[in-house]
């Protein structure tokens, strides 16, 4: 079951994310050429609660995994403010921001890809807590090692291990217990399930919340699994195409979605009845999303939103309060 | 979630009962794997040969590598007619001892080729990690660096720098480190680029390592298997440069030898006396041999995947062999109490 959020607010957020904007620049021309640039995300704001999960959701390309890295400062914002316990982290640098990683930390999508194939487990888990000066050697870890490998669910005897030696959601396992040994605040979780087995999924899944009971800990959760998002959110937020179309608590938002985007989303979720999915109608709009390098002028989904009027291709529609918590970015709902 | 346990390797076992390993019985951890490849063993073995022969030459060598005789000069080797067992592998067109001067030669080949590579492999694996790893501006400069120098004849430059200086060993080793560092900048700057895309190099940089740690931790021990195979490469190219080098009269000055010069030297006589390319040629290619064998190991030691599949494989071969054996054991048993009955 979903985590209850101790202490709501009025207690101030642990992050706060205000205005973001993330420029790309693209292959210059030539030598002397002057790059191109292209937004790739454009006036993201949310606030993230301690012990809160955040559901990010959108396609491919609408810059979920951009959000995530920004948040955490491995890609820097062009414009806006990220405010992290109460400091303002946008122009950290150098040394502080090596600091800034021990409370906010990153569980990687591929789980094949993320662990270094030349270290061991105790080395691989061990590494935050060496390179932050914890520790000196490997071996004095050991013990709060074995420790963390019980919590996530690994077998004692991994420490002298390979990666290779596990399966996908053992080695996922191992990419949360590396996140873990810092004990951060604050946790992204770039599609931490999209590329293990479904059977596998619900375990991680229920894993991450068992640890966010136990530890307190806040989770930025990038998916493209409307249902899994479902399962661990307390907010969801959609984007598309770099903007932020709707956020809202996740019951409201699955039950009363408002933009035309998140109500075309929603629908491709299957229900698990076939009688009740045979009735629904799947909202299918046509187009592609936009190119971001020149993109539409107003609001960006007025491409393919059958509401679009005048005014949507004209001026980009603000987020604005609907009820309370609920925002969205539409002219005409 | 069962998955089928891997084979625990006796060295993690090991590693698990001492928590510090000493010197010694690192040492012995070293042999006994060393041992399960019996190539690599030979390798190893063969180098440290060369190694024994090149520093011991004084005392291994039956004649001065200089002393010249005209009275027996073009001599076969021993079991030749006409060979005799004072000179086992002939003499040269000096009445000089073949085998003298290939245990006096590998002193200087050994030495350049092994420094060479050293330096030249250091010096172009730094600039290419850098330029792989910063990219952008840093990287461009660097590589047009290595393009210009790759563009610009090797021999010449030398040619140039050692008239100047005037030849001597260390002249000739820095010349070569010189025009022989930028095929390892390259390989490596290529590999860095690709490597540093990695989810595990970005990983390391998300829990907070510093940029040194990224690149000598995660970046480099990918590189282990492509440099060992340039290292050697670029070892038998060195060992031939500087024969070319000596038989120009800029690298060993006689009455120094060495291999490169004295196959060099040995070309006019290819169909007279044969034995005058062949020993020291056959010494080249010994070493490089030798070293290829050990290289191969090292390379599968180093990558912990290739070293759990060879433990498999040694635990599998055990097994059959126990196997094998148990069942003539049982039947002869049975034999036995057959007779009896």
């Amino acid at each position: 079951m979903l985590n209850p959020v101790p202490a709501q607010p009025p207690a101030p957020p642990l992050l706060s994310v205000q205005g973001l904007d993330v420029t790309y620049e693209t292959g210059a021309q030539g030598f002397w050429g002057r790059p191109k640039a292209f937004k790739a995300l454009e006036d993201i704001s949310f606030d993230l609660h301690p012990g809160e999960t955040l559901g990010l959701v959108g396609e491919s390309g609408s810059g979920k995994t951009t959000t995530g890295r920004a948040v955490l400062r491995r890609i820097t914002a062009s414009a806006g403010k990220i405010v992290f316990q109460g400091k303002d982290i946008t122009h950290t640098k150098g040394e502080a921001l090596r600091k800034l990683r021990r409370n906010m930390q990153l569980v990687f999508q591929d789980p094949y890809a993320s662990l270094n194939p030349r270290m061991r487990v105790i080395d691989l888990v061990a590494e935050p807590l060496l390179v932050h000066g914890l520790i000196r050697h490997v071996d004095e870890a050991r013990d709060r090692i074995t420790e963390l490998l019980r919590i996530v669910g690994l077998p004692a005897d991994a420490h002298d291990r390979f990666p290779h030696a596990f399966s996908g959601g053992q080695r996922q396992r191992i990419g949360i217990a590396r996140a873990l040994a810092l004990q951060p605040e604050f946790i992204v979780a770039d599609e931490p399930v999209s590329a293990l087995d479904v059977s596998v999924r619900a375990q991680v899944v229920n894993l991450m919340q068992d640890l966010q009971r136990e530890l307190g800990l806040s989770y930025l959760f990038i998916a493209h699994d409307l249902s899994v998002v479902r399962h661990i959110s307390h907010r969801v937020a959609i984007l598309y195409a770099g903007r932020m179309v709707e956020i809202a608590d996740r019951d409201d938002l699955y039950d009363h979605p408002i933009h035309p985007y998140t109500e075309a989303l929603l629908s491709a979720v299957p229900v698990p009845d076939p009688r009740t999915q045979r009735q629904r109608k799947r909202i299918v709009y046509g187009g592609e999303i936009p190119d971001l390098v020149n993109p539409p002028a107003g609001c960006r989904f007025s491409t393919r939103c059958p509401l679009a009027t005048e005014q949507c291709h004209k001026e980009a529609p603000k987020l604005s309060e609907r009820s309370a918590g609920h925002l969205v970015a539409c002219w005409n709902r | 979630m069962a998955i089928p346990m891997p084979v625990t390797t006796p060295v993690a076992t090991a590693r698990n009962a001492a928590q510090r390993p000493t010197l010694l019985s690192r040492l012995d951890e070293f042999g006994r794997e060393l041992w399960q490849d019996k190539l690599g063993t030979l390798g190893f073995a063969v180098i440290v040969a060369l190694l024994l022969m090149a520093i011991l030459a004084p005392l291994l060598a039956p004649y001065d590598p200089a002393a010249q005789s005209v009275i027996s000069r073009l001599k076969p080797p021993a079991w030749l007619p006409k060979g005799s067992w004072e000179h086992i592998l002939g003499t040269d067109h000096l009445g000089r001892d073949v085998l003298s001067r290939v245990i006096y030669g590998a002193r200087a080949s050994l030495l350049v080729g092994v420094l060479v590579v050293l330096f030249a492999g250091s010096f172009g694996v730094v600039l290419g990690l850098w330029a792989g790893f910063r990219g952008g501006r840093t990287d461009s400069i660097i590589m047009r660096i290595v393009d210009v120098q790759v563009a610009f004849p090797g021999l010449l430059l030398i040619l140039l720098v050692i008239s100047v200086i005037g030849p001597s060993m260390a002249t000739m080793i820095i010349v070569l480190v010189v025009t022989n560092w930028m095929v390892y900048a390259r390989v490596v700057r290529g590999i860095v680029l690709s490597v540093r895309q990695t989810p595990y190099v970005e990983a390391a940089e998300m829990i907070g390592c510093k940029t040194s740690r990224v690149i000598f931790r995660h970046i480099l021990p990918n590189l282990t298997s492509p440099l060992l195979t340039l290292g050697i490469l670029e070892f038998t190219n060195i060992v031939l440069a500087e024969a070319a080098l000596s038989f120009l009269g800029l690298g060993v000055q006689p009455p120094a030898t060495s291999w490169g010069l004295d196959v060099a030297n040995g070309r006019d006589y290819i169909f007279v006396a044969w034995w005058l390319i062949t020993f020291p040629g056959l010494s080249i290619a010994t070493t490089v041999l030798a070293v290829n064998l050990f290289a191969s190991w090292v390379r599968v030691t180093t990558d912990p995947q290739e070293r759990e599949k060879r433990f498999a494989y040694q635990r599998a071969k055990l097994a059959a062999r126990r196997a094998r054996r148990s069942p003539q054991a049982q039947s002869s048993e049975a034999k036995s109490q057959g007779g009896r009955s």
